[in-house]
C-alpha cells in the first residue's frame, strides 16, 4: 500500500520534473550547456564625491547600445537625485542633481551588458562634419607631410590609417610624429591627434573610450581602466581601429562607453570627482541573451524562475542547488556502497567548502583542523566536562585553529589558507565531538576510517558539485530537482544489499 | 558473492531499517525500551523477572540522600537510563569503610562516585546527550556455566524475536578486548545458539566466524545454556509487552533468580547470523506467513523450536 504510493509520488515526481525540463530545453531554447556564444557581463560605474553643502550636478557617460553589444537592465542608484539621462551628440549621458550634499556622495550607475551579432549593416549613419580643432602653423606642415607619407604607403583608407596608427608607434618616431605627439605621449593623446590628424585629411574621426571585458582570472568584481581606440568614418559608417596594433576592427570585448575628448564624469559644486568602473561576468551567461533576443518566447515562466530574481540571490541559490545533488551522492554512498561517514550532511558541506579552499588545501585543512580538534577533545575527556559545555570548548577551539592556520598561512604567502574561514565550524565541531565518542567506544581504527570515508566521500562530492555542466543544469532547471527527489524518495526503499554488505558478512558467503 | 547472500537469506541493514524496524516497530513505542527504567517497570508489571530496582537517582538534589538507600546493599550495579554500548555502568562488588570496591579492584571514594552520578545525570553517557537518570539495581551474580569461556564480565544472552517468535539467538561471551563488556562492537564474541535444544554453536569475533575464547582459549560450542524454554518464554512475552513486533532480548541467568531481562533492543544487530551461519531472512518470511496460527506464548516457542533448528 505505501510502496504503491511512493511508486506513484516517484512517477509523478519523475514526470513533472522530466516533462519540464524537456519542455525548457527543446521548446523553450533554453541552453543545455554552460558555455554558449553569447556572452553577458555586469558593468557599473560609481561615482563619488564630496559635497559641499550647496547644489550639486553630476554627469556620467553611459554606453549605449552598438552593433557588437546590447546594453539592458539599466539602474540608478541614487537615492535622492533627480536623473535625467540625456543624448549629447551621440553619446547617452546620465546627470544627477541635488538640491543640497554635502560629505562623500556615493552614485552607481549598473547595466548588463550582452554581446550580439548583428551585421554591421545597421551600422549606417549619416556623414558626421568634422569636428576637431585644426592644426596651425608648423604643426598644420607636419600633420600635411604624415598623411602624405601614410597615403604613399597604403592603397585605401583603413591601410591609410593603419600606417598612420603605426608610425605613431614607432619607438623611434619621426620628427614629424614627434612634434605633434609631443614627449611621452599616452595611447589617448596619441589617439586624440590622430583624430585631429584625419580631420586635417578631411576624413571624419573619433576618439572611442570604453572598457575591455576581457575575462579575468574567476574575480567576481574587477575595477578596470579605460581603454581607447580611433574610428573612421569611411564608406558610410564607423571603422574602428585598435590604437596599439592599428588593426581593425578592435577586440571584440572591447565595449565602447562614450566617444571625444571630455572626461567621463564631470562635476558642478562639488569636489574630489572619482570614477570606478568595474565588470563582472554574469552567471546566467547564455540566458538572457536567449530570453532577450526573443528565442524564448514564454516570459512569463521566466517571470517565475530563478531568472527573475537579483543576481546576488541568484548567486545563493546556484550554490544552494548543489547541496541536493551532493546529497544524492551521499545516498548512494552510505545506503548502497555503505561507507561510513560522520554526521548526515558532513561530507556534503564539507565538499561545498572544498569549492572555496580547492581539493588538496581543503583536504590538508580539514585535516588539519579535525587532528588538532580531536587531541584538545582527547585532553578535554580527561578533565570530564560535562556535555554542553564540553562541547563549546570544542567550538572555541575550533574557532581558534581556523583563526590560526589563516593568520599562519597568510605570513607564509599561502593565499588559500585564508579560505579555511568558509568552513562550516558547527560541522567541524560535531565532527570531532562524534569521532572522538566513536574513537572511545569503538576504537580508533572505526573512529578513522570513518573519518576516512566522510572525507573521501566529501572529495567524491566537491568533485560532482564542481562540474559546470551539473551547476549549469540544476540552475537552469531546477525541476531536475525533482527527479533527483523522485530518485532519492526510491532510494529510500531500496533492500537490496549495500556493497560493504559483502564485507561485512564475508564469511557467510564464503561458504 | 550477493548471490550467496542473498540465497541464504542475508538480512542486510537497508532491509532490516526500511520492512522489519519501520515496518513493526512504531516510532512512538520506542522510548518503551530506549528507557531502561521504563523497561524494568513494563517488565515487572507484565510479570518478568528483572534484577531488582534498589531506586534511581533523577535530579542532582536526590544524590546527597543516597548514602541512606546504599547501606542496606553490600553490591550493586549503577547504570544510566539511557546508557549506549555499556558505557556509563559502574559495578560494585564490595563496600571498604564507606568507599566502594568494583569488579576489577579499583576502589572508588564515595565522592568519586557522586561524580559520576553527576555525569550519568548530565547526560554524558546516554543517547543524543539529553539529560539522563541513574539506576540502582541487584548484581547479578552469573551463573558459573560460562565461566570457562569469558573474560571476566558480564555474559549475556540475546534473543531476536519477531512478533513473539523467537527467531534467532546468541550468547555474548566478554573478552579482554571488549573490556568485559558483552558488546560485539568492542570485540566481544557472540556464539549462536540453536533455539531447538539451547546448546552453543560457533561464533563470531568482528566479522569472523571462531569457535574458541581468544583470551580462555576453551571451546565453547557444545555449551548446553540451563533453563532455555524459560528463556525463550521470557523472550516471546515481551512482544505482547511492548507491541515492538521486532526486537532484541537481553537476558543474563543468574545463579539463583535464574533468567532476568537485562534490557530490549528495537534495531538489534546483524552479526549474529555471522554467529548462528545463518540468514534470518528465511526465518522471517516464515513467521510472517505462520504468526496468525500462533495463539499464545508456548505456541510461538514451540513453533520456534520446531522450525528453527540449528
Amino acid at each position: 500500500m505505501n510502496k504503491v504510493q511512493l511508486y506513484v509520488l516517484v512517477a509523478v515526481l519523475a514526470l513533472v520534473g522530466l516533462g519540464l525540463f524537456l519542455y525548457k530545453a527543446f521548446f523553450l531554447g533554453f541552453p543545455l550547456k554552460p558555455k554558449t556564444r553569447s556572452q553577458v557581463w555586469n558593468v557599473e560605474a560609481r561615482v563619488t564625491f564630496v559635497g559641499e553643502n550647496r547644489p550639486v550636478k553630476v554627469s556620467l557617460f553611459i554606453p549605449s547600445s552598438t552593433t557588437r553589444f546590447a546594453v539592458v537592465d539599466e539602474h540608478f542608484v541614487s537615492s535622492g537625485y533627480g536623473l535625467l539621462a540625456t543624448l549629447e551628440e551621440g553619446n547617452r549621458k546620465a546627470v544627477w542633481s541635488v538640491r543640497r550634499a554635502s560629505g562623500k556622495q556615493s552614485l552607481y550607475y549598473q547595466a548588463v551588458v550582452r554581446a550580439v551579432r548583428t551585421r554591421a549593416a545597421s551600422g549606417r549613419t549619416e556623414e558626421p562634419a568634422i569636428t576637431s580643432q585644426p592644426f596651425t602653423g608648423p604643426k598644420l606642415e607636419a600633420a600635411k607631410t604624415i598623411i602624405e607619407l601614410a597615403r604613399s604607403r597604403s592603397a585605401d583608407t583603413p591601410t591609410m590609417i593603419s600606417e598612420l596608427i603605426s608610425s605613431f608607434n614607432r619607438a623611434q618616431p619621426d620628427e614629424n610624429v614627434a612634434a605633434l605627439l609631443g614627449p611621452n605621449p599616452t595611447v589617448l593623446r596619441k589617439t586624440e591627434i590622430a583624430v585631429r590628424v584625419l580631420g586635417q585629411a578631411g576624413i571624419p574621426a573619433r576618439v572611442i573610450r570604453g572598457i575591455s571585458l576581457e575575462e579575468n582570472s574567476g574575480d567576481f568584481s574587477k575595477k578596470v581602466a579605460l581603454v581607447q581606440w580611433l574610428e573612421v568614418y569611411h564608406n558610410k559608417r564607423w571603422l574602428s581601429f585598435d590604437p596599439y596594433r592599428g588593426k581593425t576592427p578592435v577586440p571584440t570585448k572591447w565595449l565602447p562607453w562614450w566617444w571625444g575628448n571630455q572626461n567621463l564624469a564631470q562635476i558642478e559644486g562639488g569636489s574630489k570627482l572619482n570614477v570606478v568602473l568595474s565588470v563582472s561576468p554574469k552567471v546566467e551567461e547564455g540566458l538572457t541573451a536567449a530570453v532577450t533576443s526573443g528565442a524564448i518566447s514564454k516570459p512569463l515562466l521566466l517571470r517565475f524562475s530563478l531568472f527573475g530574481l537579483p543576481v546576488n540571490t541568484q548567486a545563493v541559490y546556484r550554490i544552494m542547488f548543489l547541496i541536493p545533488v551532493g546529497a544524492f551522492l551521499l545516498v548512494i554512498m552510505r545506503n548502497v556502497i555503505g561507507v561510513k561517514t560522520f554526521g548526515t550532511f558532513m561530507p556534503v558541506l564539507i565538499g561545498l567548502a572544498f569549492r572555496e579552499t580547492g581539493l588538496l588545501w581543503g583536504i590538508l585543512f580539514f585535516t588539519v583542523v579535525v587532528t588538532l580538534g580531536l587531541w584538545v577533545r582527547f585532553y578535554l575527556e580527561r578533565l570530564k566536562l560535562l556535555l554542553v559545555p564540553r562541547l563549546s570548548a570544542v567550538l572555541i577551539t575550533v574557532i581558534l585553529l581556523m583563526a590560526g592556520i589563516s593568520i599562519l598561512t597568510h605570513n607564509l604567502g599561502i593565499h588559500r589558507g585564508l579560505s579555511v574561514a568558509l568552513f562550516p565550524l558547527v560541522i567541524l565541531t560535531m565532527t570531532i565531538e562524534r569521532m572522538s565518542i566513536v574513537w572511545e567506544e569503538r576504537g580508533a581504527y572505526e573512529a578513522i576510517i570513518s573519518g576516512l570515508g566522510s572525507l573521501l566521500t566529501a572529495a567524491l562530492a566537491f568533485l560532482v558539485m564542481n562540474i559546470k555542466l551539473i551547476e549549469h543544469l540544476v540552475f537552469v532547471f531546477p525541476e531536475l530537482l525533482l527527479i533527483l527527489l523522485a530518485a532519492t524518495m526510491l532510494l529510500g526503499r531500496y533492500t537490496g544489499y549495500r556493497l560493504s554488505d559483502i564485507y561485512r558478512f564475508r564469511s557467510l558467503a564464503r561458504e | 558473492m550477493i548471490k550467496t547472500l542473498r540465497e541464504k537469506g542475508i538480512l542486510a541493514i537497508n532491509r532490516r531499517n526500511a520492512e522489519y524496524t519501520f515496518g513493526y516497530n512504531p516510532r512512538r513505542l520506542y522510548p518503551l525500551v530506549d528507557d531502561k527504567l521504563r523497561t524494568k517497570q513494563l517488565a515487572q508489571a507484565g510479570g518478568i523477572s528483572v534484577p531488582e530496582l534498589y531506586g534511581v537517582v533523577e535530579a542532582p538534589g536526590q544524590v546527597r540522600g543516597l548514602s541512606e538507600l546504599l547501606k542496606r546493599y553490600e553490591d550493586f550495579v549503577l547504570k544510566p537510563a539511557h546508557g549506549s554500548g555499556g558505557q556509563g555502568i559502574l559495578v560494585i562488588s564490595e563496600r571498604l569503610n564507606g568507599n566502594f570496591r568494583q569488579v576489577d579492584g579499583l576502589v572508588m571514594t564515595r565522592d568519586e562516585l557522586n561524580f559520576h552520578i553527576f555525569n550519568v545525570l548530565s547526560g554524558l553517557y546516554s543517547l543524543g546527550g539529553q539529560t539522563d537518570a541513574a539506576m540502582i539495581e541487584y548484581r547479578v551474580v552469573f551463573d558459573p556455566v560460562f565461566d570457562a569461556v569469558s573474560y571476566k564480565g558480564v555474559p549475556d544472552i540475546r534473543i531476536v524475536v519477531f512478533l513473539g517468535v523467537p527467531v534467532m539467538s546468541m550468547i555474548r561471551l566478554p573478552t579482554r578486548a571488549s573490556g568485559g563488556k558483552a558488546n560485539l562492537h568492542q570485540g566481544a564474541i557472540g556464539a549462536g545458539i540453536d533455539l531447538a535444544t539451547g546448546t552453543t554453536l560457533s561464533g563470531v569475533l568482528g566479522n569472523d566466524i571462531v569457535t574458541r575464547h581468544p583470551d580462555t582459549l576453551n571451546s565453547f560450542t557444545g555449551l548446553e545454556i540451563p533453563c532455555w524454554n524459560d528463556l525463550l518464554r521470557l523472550a516471546s512475552r515481551c512482544y505482547g509487552l511492548t507491541g515492538l513486533g521486532y526486537l532484541g532480548v537481553d537476558i543474563v541467568l543468574d545463579k539463583e533468580k535464574g533468567p532476568l531481562l537485562l534490557e530490549l533492543n528495537a534495531r538489534p544487530g546483524l552479526n549474529i547470523q555471522i554467529a548462528n551461519k545463518a540468514g534470518l531472512l528465511p526465518r522471517l518470511h516464515l513467521v510472517e506467513k505462520e504468526h496468525e496460527k500462533l495463539s499464545d506464548v508456548e505456541d510461538r516457542v514451540e513453533f520456534a523450536k520446531d522450525r528453527f533448528a540449528a
